[in-house]
């Protein structure tokens, strides 16, 4: 398709002796020698808007010129290839204005005028004041959140209790020297009711179980977060109030094997899946089996430290097989708790123990204060 | 409790485990080893928290028959015989061969005393214990008083059984076991005269008590570097008897904490027999055989309760897969549970269940076991087993099935997970409870937990509705003689706290519950309570309007739109003028404002403290918002400010009510943007208002005209409340 080649130079328009592409990258060859001819000196901010103007000016722009020129007298096949090559140097004289942008500076002016507003990037960023969780509602939800992931519910009850849901019902019998563990404060007045109405603050997050069981039929997994009391004596580790969370896992063919899986596969989400579980026979009133739980110690990794009176574990949860007395007062409102076709685990842990050990608590009553130097550490 | 290995050792002289390996496998089977004390020579001394149920293990027979169970080793049987060595027939032939009468013992109570041996010794020497006994005090810390009363303390630490040596000469007649008589005066071995109570059980002579039963004994028939002839008491009493006594006089012994849990029925002969050995180490003889008064009812419900069905099905139905494949089998069950005392007898075919045994006894040599030849390797098996009279924790199917579980190692279980097709289902105010707590620290505000309990004049003035306050029966501390009616007393201690301690700018919350009611009923709810103090809110001392903006922030987020905010009935602890109420279709759900300077001074703080307290319950009967989004307009919208004047009884809520009266709907927004009072260019009395409004319309660009025809009608409606445009 030669023939048609305009031998006319238009101006300055460079010379296209054919479209073949050998031709063309000859000829594309040539003006980008000229681009970059006429780049050497771009060391002025008017120099490079010179060369601007004189390669990309939108009406007197040589590459505008040329790509006119050529693309109007170039064969359909051909306009695509010319099309790239344009593309591409226009890109290349892009990139030497950018090149010569940033080693100029725009102006020597602008420069000072920048320079002079330049700030101290050191100095303290500005800070609203942001309110902070109560570090033991941080740990009561990260726990809520490992239970619900596993299919346990949230349940929740009175914090003022009566003896038959706080004790009678959890196999505390009256009189029972079980009950001595827990020290109960009492609300006034109570002598006149039978013992199983007298009003006491709860002991334990215990009484929720039942409360749940008495609504509920299984099969059913919840967990209870609270507040308990004890007629306990204050020291660091020890406060009248302290939060427990509870767990129930009640369905047919429940195991103590499913009960020591379930918390160590918790323990495990809670302190990282290297941490082990350990379990030793205890006594509540309530479970049977009764276990305590040891976990090995999340500060050293079980080799030891002063956290762990260097055992390599520390005590953590209380839990066991829920007594089939426990089921039988629960029958007297919910028929379906037969304790010879189903069974269930239950456990506890203290929330305040947790986060003690987390954020490394030392005195139980900061956590109590309300003292923001405290408080202000968990924003 | 104290426990020394070398004494265990001496009941299980086939022991060849280390101290240490002892001790760990003691706390494994749940007899916790706390600590591992070193002695030296002595060997070392094991710190035992025995859990309240295992009575049986508070000594050092029972602890030593835990240890024979686990490693599979013989104990060393106890002895009811004056001559340690002697077989029992033997000790029972000497024993009917002791000349003279036999004490006179009567039980008055045969339900409350099960069993009263009684032994005389006469021409005994009180002095100082020596040898083994001695020793083994002094290891343990133990105080040691006389030979007499340190033989029945080494009693208790050996097999568990409390004992009671009377001064024979100082009673008169026999030993009566009666109630106490109304009034009836007894000074005890601590040397405090107690008026007795007559459901109080007494261990009495013809004459008076001498010992309330189970608890301790009488300072008048104490022993003494005078005694001669001394009576030895070893009985059985009930459980409930003896912790009512205990808890009516406030005396928890060393025997009390025993009998209240369950004493072994078949104690009492070898632990007079233990006692009677150490003190006539020093000499003297025994006088007559050994009174022994059984009350079989007691006996039938003790050491020899019928036996009790049990399933090896129980056991894997309840305990679940073990470690071992082939988990735990016929021969184990039967192995742990013979070794624990029980008597088991298989529940044949069909066939009538075997008759059990006799009730074993202290000494586990006499359990009967079955032959290994008998053992089933049945998933199902089924037992009837009689159990032993030191157990009395063990009544039911389940205690056997721990037991198993105990003594075969609860970390041989697999961990296993189980299946479950439920539904996680959310509180139904856990979403508006988090959504509460996430304003109020985006706000600034920190959370905080205060006390549930308050002092009375506190309950008495933050009570939202008048004696309403609940009284604690057994107060922790007169501050604390109130269940909180409300979460303000709490509050304002948090932050004079804070305050006091130089810290100025303090915002906090608290989430909670509160009491209302009474002694009769007690009611909980719910309640958020608001405080704060200098600069924690922005750069200025906090204001009225900083905590209003945040209760506008929280109720903004329910669904309900019909909220305002009055000052009627303002409750006595705030500011009369610079606090609210906010009503939420048409209930209080807070009062908030500065707290009344009386109250604050009453409180020494000196610096301006806004509070408030939010009835959740009432906000969480709302529900949260949803936000449906409105559609933007592409339209400019158009800025004007009014700059009026308006006399100072004209509030903000009477100008939005007539501008929200106009009711035009391209009315986007309006806004106080500057309000100035007691400035020169103002006349007394008035203030001036740069209002600030947006109008713009979803369909149009609004012409000239329009917004003159709105600013006319704005104005106008100002001008009706006494408003007047400034030029």
């Amino acid at each position: 398709m030669s023939e048609h080649v305009s031998e006319q130079v238009l101006g300055d328009i460079p010379h296209l002796s054919g479209y073949s592409e050998a031709e063309l990258d000859q000829a594309f060859a040539a003006i980008s020698r000229e681009v970059e001819a006429s780049s050497a000196a771009l060391s002025t901010s008017e120099a490079v808007e010179a060369f601007r103007l004189q390669w990309l000016g939108r009406k007197q722009g040589r590459l505008k010129a040329i790509s006119d020129a050529w693309l109007k007298s170039a064969p359909v096949e051909a306009k695509k290839l010319i099309g790239q090559r344009f593309n591409t140097l226009k890109a290349e004289i892009e990139q030497r204005l950018e090149r010569a942008g940033t080693s100029t500076g725009t102006s020597a002016l602008d420069a000072e005028a920048l320079a002079s507003e330049k700030i101290d990037i050191t100095l303290p960023g500005t800070r609203r004041r942001l309110g902070a969780e109560h570090p033991l509602i941080k740990t009561q939800n990260e726990l809520l959140a490992i239970f619900a992931r596993m299919g346990y519910s949230v349940s929740i009850g009175p914090e003022v209790e009566t003896d038959y849901y706080n004790f009678e019902s959890l196999n505390f019998p009256p009189g029972h020297p079980a009950r001595d563990t827990q020290d109960t404060l009492v609300i006034a007045n109570q002598d006149r009711k039978p013992l199983r109405d007298r009003l006491l603050m709860r002991t334990h997050t215990s009484p929720v179980q039942i409360r749940t069981m008495e609504q509920q039929p299984p099969p059913l997994r919840i967990v209870i977060p609270g507040k308990v009391h004890r007629n306990d004596a204050a020291d660091a580790t020890h406060s009248p109030m302290f939060h427990q969370l509870e767990g129930l896992c009640v369905d047919t063919n429940i195991t103590f094997a499913d009960l020591k899986g379930t918390l160590d596969h918790a323990m495990k989400e809670l302190y990282g899946s290297s941490d082990r579980t350990r379990f030793f026979p205890s006594f509540f009133p309530f479970t049977e089996p009764s276990a305590d739980v040891q976990i090995s110690c999340p500060f050293c990794g079980g080799s030891g430290c002063r956290k762990c009176k260097h055992s390599g574990w520390i005590e953590l949860l209380g839990c066991g097989m829920v007594d089939p007395s426990v089921f039988e007062f629960v029958r007297l409102k919910q028929p379906a708790y037969d304790p010879k076709k189903i069974s269930g685990f239950a456990f506890g842990m203290g929330i305040d123990r947790i986060t003690m050990m987390k954020y490394g608590i030392t005195d139980i009553s900061l956590m109590f204060s309300g003292d923001l130097r405290f408080l202000e550490q968990f924003a | 409790m104290k426990i020394l290995s070398s004494w265990l050792r001496e009941y299980i002289p086939g022991l060849t485990a280390t101290d240490r390996q002892l001790a760990d496998d003691l706390t494994l089977r749940g007899i916790a080893v706390e600590g591992v004390f070193d002695l030296g020579a002595n060997g070392p001394l094991f710190e035992m928290d025995i859990t309240t149920n295992r009575v049986d293990a508070m000594n050092h027979y029972g602890i030593a028959r835990e240890a024979a169970i686990i490693y599979g080793l013989k104990l060393v049987p106890l002895s009811a015989s004056l001559n340690e060595l002697s077989s029992r027939a033997e000790a029972e032939r000497s024993e009917a061969a002791v000349e003279g009468p036999a004490f006179p013992v009567n039980i008055e109570e045969p339900t409350l005393c099960g069993r009263f041996t009684a032994r005389v010794l006469r021409n005994v020497k009180i002095q100082p214990s020596t040898g083994i006994v001695a020793e083994r005090f002094r290891l343990l810390e133990q105080k040691p008083i006389s030979n007499a009363v340190d033989a029945t303390n080494y009693c208790t630490l050996a097999i568990g059984q409390p004992t009671h040596v009377f001064d024979l000469d100082k009673l008169v007649g026999g030993i009566i076991v009666r109630r106490a008589r109304k009034g009836e005066k007894l000074r005890t071995l601590d040397g405090i005269e107690r008026t007795l109570d007559p459901e109080d059980l007494v261990v009495a002579d013809e004459k008076r008590p001498h010992g309330i039963a189970g608890v301790m004994g009488g300072w008048d028939s104490m022993i003494t570097a005078e005694t001669k002839n001394v009576l030895i008491e070893a009985a059985w009493f009930d459980t409930i008897t003896v912790r009512l006594s205990s808890k009516r006089h406030l005396l928890h012994t060393d025997a009390s904490h025993r009998f209240e849990r369950g004493a072994d029925f078949n104690a009492p002969p070898v632990a007079s027999a233990l006692v009677s050995r150490i003190l006539l180490e020093a000499g003297g003889h025994q006088a007559g055989p050994l009174t022994d008064v059984l009350i079989s009812e007691a006996e039938a419900r003790t050491a020899k309760r019928p036996a009790i069905a049990f399933s090896l099905g129980e056991v894997k139905r309840i305990l679940g897969p073990t470690e071992d494949p082939e988990g735990i089998t016929a021969a184990t069950a039967e192995t742990i549970l013979t070794g624990l005392g029980c008597a088991l007898a298989k529940d044949g075919h069909g066939s009538s269940p075997h008759k059990p045994g006799p009730a074993p006894s202290l000494d586990p040599s006499r359990a009967v076991s079955i032959e290994s030849a008998e053992m089933s390797t049945s998933d199902s098996q089924s037992y009837n087993v009689t159990l032993p009279s030191w157990r009395l924790d063990l009544e039911r199917e389940i205690d056997l099935v721990e037991e198993i579980a105990r003594v075969y190692g609860y970390n041989r279980f697999r961990n296993t997970l189980p299946a479950f097709a439920g539904a996680v289902v959310e509180l139904p105010h856990a979403e508006k409870e988090s959504s509460v707590r996430r304003t109020l620290l985006a706000l600034g505000w920190t959370e905080a937990i205060s006390s549930t309990f308050c002092a009375a004049a506190d309950a008495a003035l933050f009570a939202p509705q008048p004696n309403s306050a609940v009284p604690m029966g057994n107060p922790l501390s007169e501050e604390a003689g109130m269940l909180r009616p409300s979460l303000l007393p709490g509050m304002l201690s948090m932050l004079a706290l804070n305050l006091n301690r130089d810290v100025e700018d303090a915002a906090l919350f608290e989430m909670g519950t509160v009491f209302g009611g009474g002694p009769e009923r007690v009611d909980e709810r719910p309640a958020l309570a608001i405080g704060a103090a200098g600069h924690a809110l922005t750069e200025s001392d906090v204001t009225f309007y900083d905590v209003k903006g945040t209760i506008e922030e929280l109720l903004g987020e329910f669904s309900s739109r019909s909220f305002y905010f009055d000052n009627l009935q303002l409750p006595a602890w705030l500011h009369p003028g610079r606090s609210a109420r906010a009503t939420l279709d048409g209930a209080t759900v807070a009062w908030f404002g500065q707290l009344h300077p009386a109250e604050a001074e009453r409180r020494k703080l000196k610096q301006t403290v806004l509070v408030g307290e939010i009835y959740l319950d009432r906000l969480y009967k709302q529900k949260l918002r949803q936000p449906v989004v409105r559609e933007l307009s592409r339209f400019q919208p158009v800025r004007r400010d009014f700059s009026l004047l308006f006399p100072n009884s004209t509030t903000w809520a009477a100008i939005e009510d007539k501008l929200r009266a106009l009711d035009i709907p391209e009315l986007r927004s309006f806004a106080p943007k500057e309000i100035l009072r007691d400035a020169k260019s103002i006349p007394a009395g008035h203030f001036s208002l740069l209002l600030g409004v947006v109008f713009q319309s979803q369909e149009r660009t609004l012409r000239e005209e329009e917004l003159q025809q709105f600013s006319r009608a704005i104005i106008a409606v100002m001008e009706s409340i006494g408003g007047k445009l400034r030029v």
